[in-house]
């Protein structure tokens, strides 16, 4: 355990400071450190440096500055715009460089071009003295000093909207120092001219002193602020360090270190009650932490090797020179409590049982019993997990989370959960630190960053086997996970055609589920690649989720075309496109008569229009005459249809529907809407048989209808002299059988069979056997010598009482067969 | 009597998973979702129930929306407030979203969709319950519930694993495959892998055969249907069935043991069966004056209760089988069969004209003489024009002025048509296709044959014997062929077309019968190379009616099954009949 902690530095009686190192860094810096524009990015960010040498000379032609974007994967390309003031890193990984114009160019990680916005005009003329990036809680800001010694600010660089400051007073030079501050979720500027400090918000510039400020103060040099802006460090010319809150309303600590400071950084560990500062000048390194009680301070000295750069991290300092990269923090509870020598700690006992154990020595019993007798073996289980997340080196993690399963064998009801998180996210840390991916993230950093974005972080830098596999190891549903890495990454190429990209995404990702092909083509519609937009739609499978975006676009033809592919005509109707052939007859049928009637007139569809007349004829119309009119125009409708045959029928239903009116009128009764057929049956049933006649007449009835439609009606009133009397009117055009059967309907088998015997031949027989005569139809079968007529007379036979005429037709039968 | 199935014929897929599934999920949504406690039918009359939410478990439709929206506003109206979901089954349509818009109650009316779309009305017959289905789609061209049956078949297949074997013939099963295989790929990875339980599975459109569904059906069930109406797989048999006082509810599946072995026999048979069945239950019943005590007991406690079941249902199908014998054994239904027989076969066209046009002037049902016309304008490739003229001008004398708005809606779907004067029409071809190229030209024959919509049914009917010919009597009683569903006089296209794909496997050899059925372009295959299905699914076979089948062809299927080892699995939007069909063409006076 002691050479573990050798890089521990105590710095006061509780807290350890550690340095460790990260990678060793592999670029090809030509010139110094300090020659260059550098800018990290937080969390693990990447690193950019731009070579500043060649405004310094002066137009050497021959050079052109290089900005380098360094990482894992690290590029390189001319920098052609103008000069650059400041550099660096949006929330969202994106580079913004700040020219002396006034100019922001934005780029993204590979350096590719994307936006650019402007800083405002007036400092056009009056050029870029200094920026700052600064980190929200809606994005990523910019603050400029203008060289009128103006400050302008935006808090947003994606919604860009451009705040001027107001004027400092009695601002002759630049300031000394400044800085942005964000509090309350409002961007203001601290600066400080001499031993003057000033706050600059929206409104007003007011000045403020530092509560506690020691005197003799004529210049403050640096200031520095915490990551979550909570904290600020002043740093003057006298190598005073005063540490306050952002506010300046409390000082934390005072001390004085006799060092000029070219650079501070704030250091401090979430929920620790210490809070530290660090500064560094020339290759020494200062860590300064202030104790809450006793208002001094204690200074830790680390020596470095190089000119370095500070990268303020959530939970420590990121530093980096021309040959490594290394990460300096406050050695955190769980780790100090286990590793701190001759520490009495659960965790550091447990672990300790746990390297007994393997060595098979019996003291790994007695470690565990210790701590089972003071009932702290759950606590130094989750000790042994915690500190595991905060160690970098995998061996270390190991032993630890070996120690921590073997104390878990001892518990009855750990719940797993924690250590099967801890060991997955430790999984996931170590992979993307690995050195060809370049992201040292702390357990800290990753936690207050969350898996989704860090997946996001990881298809920027164009990962995407990686953060596939993450997804897949994480288990993430793949909407969140494996779809969404897939449906970003393709987008962001730029310099292809449409065609080919969209070619190149489908092959990619075939079908792979969970893609919506239509979310692809959002983002890309988003990018403002419509017709990307519209080619990668072409591979979405289901019609129903191209149609919102085709018309999100604009394109309705499109979207009604496809709607009407996709079969789902409820899909047109949801988006209000106007459907000609297929859903909107359906709806309008139900809904709306007059667009529907519009649509045919449009049309020429005269055919339907004329339905559409009768329809309304009778669902809209209660006035017989309005009915009238309705026909008419359905009749002129197919007339101009060319279907003479529904025009003369709608005009016959006019002509019927004014005299059923005039019937009703004179006869009362009940006559409008029955049909011609039972319009003359109720005329002969209420004994009007002149006026069914002359109807008869008027509207053409052929005889037999006539015949039948008298038949039954005389026959339902059962006026049998009048039937007969018409029977007898002259030769019936439907024969005679009928007669005998609606007779027989009416059980009247008298009247049957008067007309029976006037039945054509062919029917004879069938009309006794319904009087039920069966013999003598037997007689006439045998005169006839029709074997189906026979036949059907024996069917007829039943029981004893037709058992003479039954063997007379099987004997009439076996006559024809030997004929 | 019932045909028993070869021995090696494959097991039915077990649909109860599909009735588990779905009271689960209506459980699910009724009770969880929306706390529901009581159910009542929905019914055009004012709610009784004076809860404090209203739930709505309804079809998309018009006027389901009406009605909903009638209550919400007389609620208002008293100055109630609750609470109302609607639950759309299967799918919401937005036109119902407007609807309640439109009435104002959009506001206070949540919805819900549930996807059920597949009744298991008995073990070898899904219906979609879906009687719209023909009227949307066969006449006002609406495809939306192309949508629904893509689904219902996209569940099959993750319940049943992946069809190796795919047929189709009509635009709207093509529709359907394809908007299916979409949705397939959208989700795979649920299916792959799986063994195929079913190994074939054939889509047909009703427009493809009228002609077998304007038939009267003669076997059992599709009488029963004719005649009763069978609803969701139960019918209400009336007094003259009961031959009590009381109508009676009956369930007609494979679970009725009587009704299972009579349900595919011709009625002729029926009869004697039932009678037969009779004498032996009496025997049966019979065997316990002989018996001790302890035979006694035995026989009451295992046997008797299963008799009285018997007992029960063989009286209601004796009552059910008078009551129809009262009806059809009447000359006019002797006669109306010799008439549907002779259209079939073609003869005696003039005969069967006047026989029709004496149907209409006795005014003996419009929904009848409608059938007879269309089956008349089908089988001969349309009226010619004077019988087309003055039998509508019969009919609209006989029933109404209003059917000349059912007129328009037959001629559209095809149903009833006027004989196009041939001449005329290739004389325009001719001219036409003078002025374009060769290619354009067979577009435009296309097109012109697509535009008289010729059913072609005789030479069909030559190409594939419909008409089998027989010497002497067609014994009914064991049947040779699917020619028994209908007397012996007429194998039904649909089945005959299943019959012959099935055999070649393909449409191959087929392609002048498609030609005749105006399917030239609406026909495919698709067989999937693995053989992973085993023998026995290969012989079970999904067939999928879009618009309905008859009871006659599912008949007609079983046997055909029971023939060559197969099994048929029916999946159909709506089990019709002529009636039905007639019906949904008709306008009737709002």
């Amino acid at each position: 355990m002691d050479c573990y902690t050798a890089n521990w530095n105590p710095l006061g009686d509780s807290a350890f400071y550690r340095k460790y190192e990260l990678y060793s860094m592999d670029w090809d810096l030509k010139e110094e450190l300090r020659d260059c524009l550098v800018a990290a990015a937080p969390y693990g960010g990447p690193l950019v440096s731009l070579l500043r040498k060649p405004w310094r000379k002066e137009k050497a032609a021959s050079v052109t500055a290089v900005l380098e974007i360094y990482s894992a994967s690290a590029c390189l390309w001319p920098w052609k715009s103008g000069p650059v003031v400041s550099l660096g890193w949006s929330a969202e990984e994106e580079l913004l460089c700040v020219q002396e114009d006034g100019g922001v160019l934005v780029y993204g990680l590979h350096g590719d071009f994307r936006r650019h916005f402007s800083m405002g005009n007036e400092v056009l003329q009056n050029r870029v003295l200094d920026a700052r990036i600064f980190h929200t809680e809606f994005g990523s800001g910019v603050a400029i000093l203008t060289g009128a010694h103006r400050f302008t600010l935006s808090a947003n660089v994606s919604d860009l909207k451009l705040r001027r400051m107001p004027e400092v007073p009695g601002l002759q030079g630049a300031p000394t120092c400044w800085t942005a501050l964000c509090q309350d979720r409002v961007a203001h500027i601290l600066l400080a001219v001499g031993p003057d400090l000033y706050l600059l918000d929206q409104s007003a510039c007011s000045a403020v002193t530092p509560f506690g400020l020691a005197p003799g103060v004529s210049s403050f040099l640096q200031m520095a602020v915490s990551f979550t802006y909570r904290h600020l460090a002043l740093f003057t010319d006298t190598g005073y360090i005063w540490m306050g809150t952002a506010s300046l309303k409390e000082k934390l600590c005072e001390f004085n270190c006799n060092i000029r400071a070219p650079r501070s950084r704030w250091c401090s560990r979430p929920r620790s009650k210490e809070r530290a500062v660090v500064v560094a000048w020339e290759r020494r390194l200062m860590v300064g932490v202030m104790r809450p009680r006793a208002s001094s301070i204690l200074g830790g000295l680390f020596v470095l090797d190089e000119d370095s750069y500070l990268v303020p991290e959530l939970d420590g300092v990121r530093i980096f020179s021309r040959s490594t990269h290394e990460f300096l923090h406050e050695v955190p509870v769980a780790s100090e409590e286990i590793f701190k020598i001759a520490s009495m700690a659960p965790g550091a006992l447990l672990l300790e049982a746990q390297k007994e154990y393997e060595k098979e020595s019996q003291k790994a019993d007695e470690y565990l019993r210790e701590i089972q007798e003071l009932g702290q073996l759950t606590q130094a289980v989750q000790q042994c997990i915690e500190a595991a997340g905060h160690e970098h080196r995998p061996d270390m993690q190991k032993s630890l989370l070996r120690a921590a399963s073997f104390g878990k064998c001892f518990l009855d009801r750990f719940p797993p959960d924690s250590f099967v998180r801890m060991c997955q996210d430790l999984r996931v840390l170590n992979a993307i630190r690995d050195y060809h991916i370049g992201i040292p993230l702390t357990y800290s950093q990753y936690k207050q960053l969350t898996i989704q974005v860090l997946l996001d972080r990881l298809v920027l830098r164009r990962l995407y086997p990686l953060a596939i596999q993450i997804c897949e190891y994480l288990r993430l549903p793949e909407v969140q996970g494996v779809s969404r890495i897939l449906a970003h990454g393709p987008v962001q190429q730029k310099d292809v055609s449409d065609e080919d990209v969209a070619r190149a995404i489908n092959q990619k990702l075939g079908d792979t589920p969970g893609v919506s092909y239509s979310d692809i083509a959002a983002r890309a519609y988003g990018c403002g690649r419509t017709e990307l937009a519209i080619k990668l739609l072409e591979y979405e499978p289901r019609s129903g989720e191209q149609v919102p975006l085709l018309l999100k676009m604009k394109r309705s033809k499109l979207a009604l075309s496809k709607a009407i592919e996709s079969g789902d005509t409820d899909l047109g109707d949801v988006h209000g496109v106007a459907f000609v052939p297929t859903g909107a007859p359906w709806f309008c049928k139900h809904q709306e008569l007059e667009t529907l009637k519009d649509l045919y007139n449009q049309d020429d569809n005269h055919q339907e229009l004329g339905s559409f007349h009768i329809r309304a004829s009778y669902a809209a119309e209660e006035r017989i005459e309005g009915r009238v009119a309705a026909l008419q125009t359905a009749a002129d409708a197919f007339y101009k249809a060319k279907n003479e045959f529904a025009a003369k029928a709608t005009e016959d239903q006019m002509r019927l529907l004014r005299l059923q009116r005039r019937l009703e009128d004179e006869l009362g009764g009940r006559f409008l809407d029955l049909s011609l057929h039972d319009t003359v049956t109720t005329l002969i049933l209420g004994g009007h048989n002149k006026r069914a006649e002359q109807l008869a007449r008027d509207f053409r009835i052929p005889d037999k209808r006539l015949w039948w439609l008298k038949l039954t009606a005389l026959a339902d009133l059962e006026d049998w002299e009048e039937l007969e009397k018409f029977s007898k009117s002259k030769k019936s055009p439907i024969g005679y059988l009928p007669f005998v059967e609606i007779c027989m309907k009416q059980h009247n088998k008298y009247e049957a069979k008067k007309y029976a015997s006037r039945v054509g031949p062919e029917q004879k027989v069938k009309a006794l056997l319904l009087v039920g005569d069966v013999a003598q139809a037997a007689d006439v079968a045998i005169e006839h010598r029709n074997e189906a007529e026979l036949s059907l007379v024996l069917s007829h036979c039943t029981g004893a009482t037709d058992g003479a005429t039954a063997d007379k037709i099987q004997r009439a039968r076996a006559q024809a067969q030997k004929k | 009597m019932a045909f028993p199935h070869r021995l090696d014929a494959p097991e039915l897929p077990d649909f109860s998973m599909l009735k588990r599934l779905a009271r689960d999920q209506l459980i699910y949504l009724l009770e969880q979702q929306h706390e529901v406690d009581k159910l009542y039918k929905v019914e055009n009359k004012p709610a009784v129930s004076s809860s404090e939410q209203l739930c709505f478990l309804v079809r998309p439709r018009i006027k389901n929306m009406r009605y909903v929206a009638s209550l919400v506003n007389a609620d208002k109206l008293a100055g109630r407030t609750r609470k109302y979901k609607v639950i759309f089954s299967p799918q919401k349509f937005h036109a119902c979203e407007m609807v309640l818009e439109e009435e104002g109650v959009y506001g206070d009316v949540s919805c819900d969709e549930w996807a059920f779309s597949l009744l298991p009305l008995d073990v070898d017959l899904l219906s979609m319950e879906l009687p719209e289905f023909f009227r949307d789609y066969f006449l006002e061209g609406d495809q939306r519930w192309i949508n629904t049956v893509a689904q219902a078949l996209h569940l099959l297949s993750t319940l049943y694993g992946p069809f190796p074997n795919c047929y189709g013939i009509g635009r709207c099963a093509k529709m359907s495959y394809e908007l299916w295989r979409t949705l397939e790929e959208e989700e795979d990875g649920e299916t792959k892998g799986r063994r195929p339980e079913i190994g074939h599975i054939f889509l047909l459109d009703r427009d493809v055969d009228f002609v077998t569904a304007l038939c009267s059906q003669v076997v059992y069930e599709g009488l029963v249907d004719d005649t009763f109406r069978i609803k969701c797989g139960s019918v209400d048999f009336g007094p003259e069935v009961t031959s009590s006082d009381r109508s009676l509810k009956v369930l007609l599946n494979a679970e009725d043991k009587v009704f299972n072995e009579i349900r595919n026999e011709h009625f002729s048979n029926v009869f004697g069966f039932l009678s037969q069945k009779a004498r032996n239950l009496q025997a049966q019943y019979d065997r316990r004056r002989g018996m001790d005590i302890k035979q006694m007991k035995n026989f009451v406690s295992q046997e008797l209760k299963g008799l009285k079941q018997e007992h029960r249902l063989l009286s209601v199908h004796i009552g059910a089988c008078e009551s129809i014998m009262k009806k059809k054994t009447k000359q006019d239904f002797q006669e109306l069969i010799k008439t549907e027989h002779a259209l079939l076969e073609g003869f005696n066209i003039r005969e069967s004209t006047s026989y029709i046009e004496e149907h209409i002037d006795r005014q003996v049902s419009p929904i009848e003489s409608l059938r007879l016309m269309c089956l008349l304008s089908i089988t001969e490739n349309g009226l010619i024009p004077k019988d087309y003229r003055s039998l509508k001008t019969q009919y609209l004398q006989s029933y109404g002025p209003e059917h000349l708005l059912t007129f328009s809606n037959l001629r559209r779907a095809g149903l009833l048509t006027e004989q196009a004067p041939g001449d005329t029409l290739t004389a325009m071809e001719s001219k036409v296709s003078k002025l374009v190229t060769d290619k354009a030209a067979g577009k435009i024959t296309d097109a012109f044959s697509s535009l008289a919509k010729r059913s072609n049914f005789r030479a069909i009917s030559k190409k594939l014997n419909l008409i089998p010919r027989v010497d002497g009597e067609y014994d009914l009683k064991v049947p040779r062929d699917m020619a028994y569903v209908f007397s012996g006089a007429y194998v039904p296209l649909s089945c005959r077309v299943i019959e012959q794909v099935l055999e070649r496997r393909s449409w191959q050899g087929l392609d002048e019968v498609l030609r005749l059925l105006n399917c030239s372009e609406l026909a495919f295959t698709d067989m999937t190379k693995e053989d992973k299905a085993s023998s026995e699914s290969l012989r079970l076979i999904l067939v999928v009616f879009l618009g309905g089948c008859t009871f006659s062809e599912i008949s007609a299927l079983r046997f055909l099954g029971r023939e060559k080892g197969y099994r048929f699995i029916f999946l159909t939007t709506a089990v019709t009949n002529s009636a039905r069909l007639m019906e949904a063409m008709s306008e009737v006076k709002a």
